[in-house]
């Protein structure tokens, strides 16, 4: 039963191997979707190309869909998984601060390190800035200590955050989704087109 | 012949087409590692190398850095910093059978060359200092803490769109 690397049925030796592998699928996914370009990764902002929206929710739905299935039939045990620590304050300090940067910037740090590898110039200078932005942030690590310890939910999932079933929640996510790739449609026909 | 070719090779992927394969390859990080993707964590792990090297003392001193640096291996040598190098080369590798490997600076037309660099690098310090703040980014919080349903995606999700919403007028300059 999956995990499979953490239950021992693949040597633990593999790991990295698979991290490769993975990440080489992740690039290539990235830049083939056209998330090397941040003038259309920032379309999703001003309504010209909502391919950030829809790559990311499909991406999301299929993924909780899946997990949470292959949980069902006994594939792989959820309860294993990693799941991403809530800190909520720091959640949202940390959120609205890459917002600004995302729009400053035209990339999050995923898509800039493809549009690296492809030669774009400005996602070198971005991921420079990445770098000097985690440099500070090591550096005044000591100050922020408290204000990044507020608000630990520890690995919470959403279902016991807010007391409604995961399948409901998974359920009500589809449903959105879809709403927001439909109404994303009838934006994009009314927004004035920009060439990039 | 020759500006059909031209057409094919500017051709993104259709978006739903490249979403589901990224959740398929979710499910499947998830089914064999037991964990999810990122993209800060390798850059985080330069850092401290970098730090570590120039300034060995410093790092050693530091709470922060020093626990990175307890074990013998290299911060970069990690699950995160071959998942880092697999997406520069998967990106490099699409863009090469796309005739897309090209050295520029991509801006609007009604910005300078310039501008667009100045505010990438100050973008990029924004975003590596957020992604530290929120213990995470787009990859490793959002779509990896979506993907199992972790709160903490949804906020940090919700916090990073609804911000570029938010402040998306006062850069429309830029883009638009």
């Amino acid at each position: 039963m999956g995990p499979l690397i953490p239950n021992g049925i693949i040597p633990e030796q593999w790991d990295y191997v698979i991290a490769l592998l993975i990440g080489l699928a992740f690039g290539y996914i990235l830049e083939a979707s056209g998330f090397s370009s941040s003038r259309k990764l920032v379309g999703v902002f001003y309504g010209y190309d909502f391919a950030v929206l829809k790559v990311f929710f499909t991406a999301v739905l299929v993924s909780v869909i899946g997990l949470y299935y292959m949980d069902y039939l006994s594939w792989l045990d959820i309860t294993q998984l990693y799941v991403h620590p809530t800190f909520m304050q720091s959640a949202i300090i940390g959120g609205i601060i890459m917002g600004v940067g995302f729009l400053a910037g035209g990339f999050c740090p995923g898509t800039s390190l493809t549009a690296v590898a492809i030669g774009k110039l400005d996602a070198m200078i971005f991921t420079l800035g990445l770098l000097i932005g985690i440099f500070i942030f090591s550096e005044l690590y000591s100050v922020l200590t408290p204000m990044l310890s507020q608000g630990d939910y520890g690995n919470i999932t959403l279902d016991k955050s807010i007391g409604i079933p995961a399948d409901i929640i998974i359920l009500s996510i589809a449903i959105l989704a879809l709403a927001a790739f439909y109404f994303s449609d009838l934006v994009r026909a009314k927004v004035k087109k920009v060439f990039y | 012949m020759e500006k059909q070719k031209k057409i094919k090779k500017e051709l993104y992927w259709n978006p739903y087409f490249g979403g589901f394969l990224l959740g398929l390859v979710l499910i499947l990080v998830f089914y064999i590692s037991g964990r999810g993707i990122g993209a800060t964590g390798g850059l985080k792990g330069t850092v401290i190398a970098t730090v570590d090297a120039v300034a060995p003392t410093h790092a050693q001193d530091s709470p922060y850095y020093a626990k990175f640096l307890e074990d013998e291996k290299s911060p970069v040598n990690s699950w995160l910093g071959y998942e880092t190098l697999g997406v520069i080369i998967g990106a490099f590798i699409s863009g090469a059978v796309s005739g897309r490997l090209k050295l520029k600076v991509e801006h609007s037309p009604k910005i300078t060359s310039r501008r667009r660099l100045i505010f990438a690098l100050i973008g990029g310090v924004l975003f590596g200092f957020g992604s530290q703040v929120a213990r995470g980014c787009t990859s490793g919080a959002a779509l990896s803490g979506m993907a199992v349903l972790a709160t903490g995606g949804f906020v940090t999700m919700l916090s990073i769109f609804g911000t570029g919403y938010v402040v998306a007028y006062f850069f429309r300059k830029n883009w638009i």
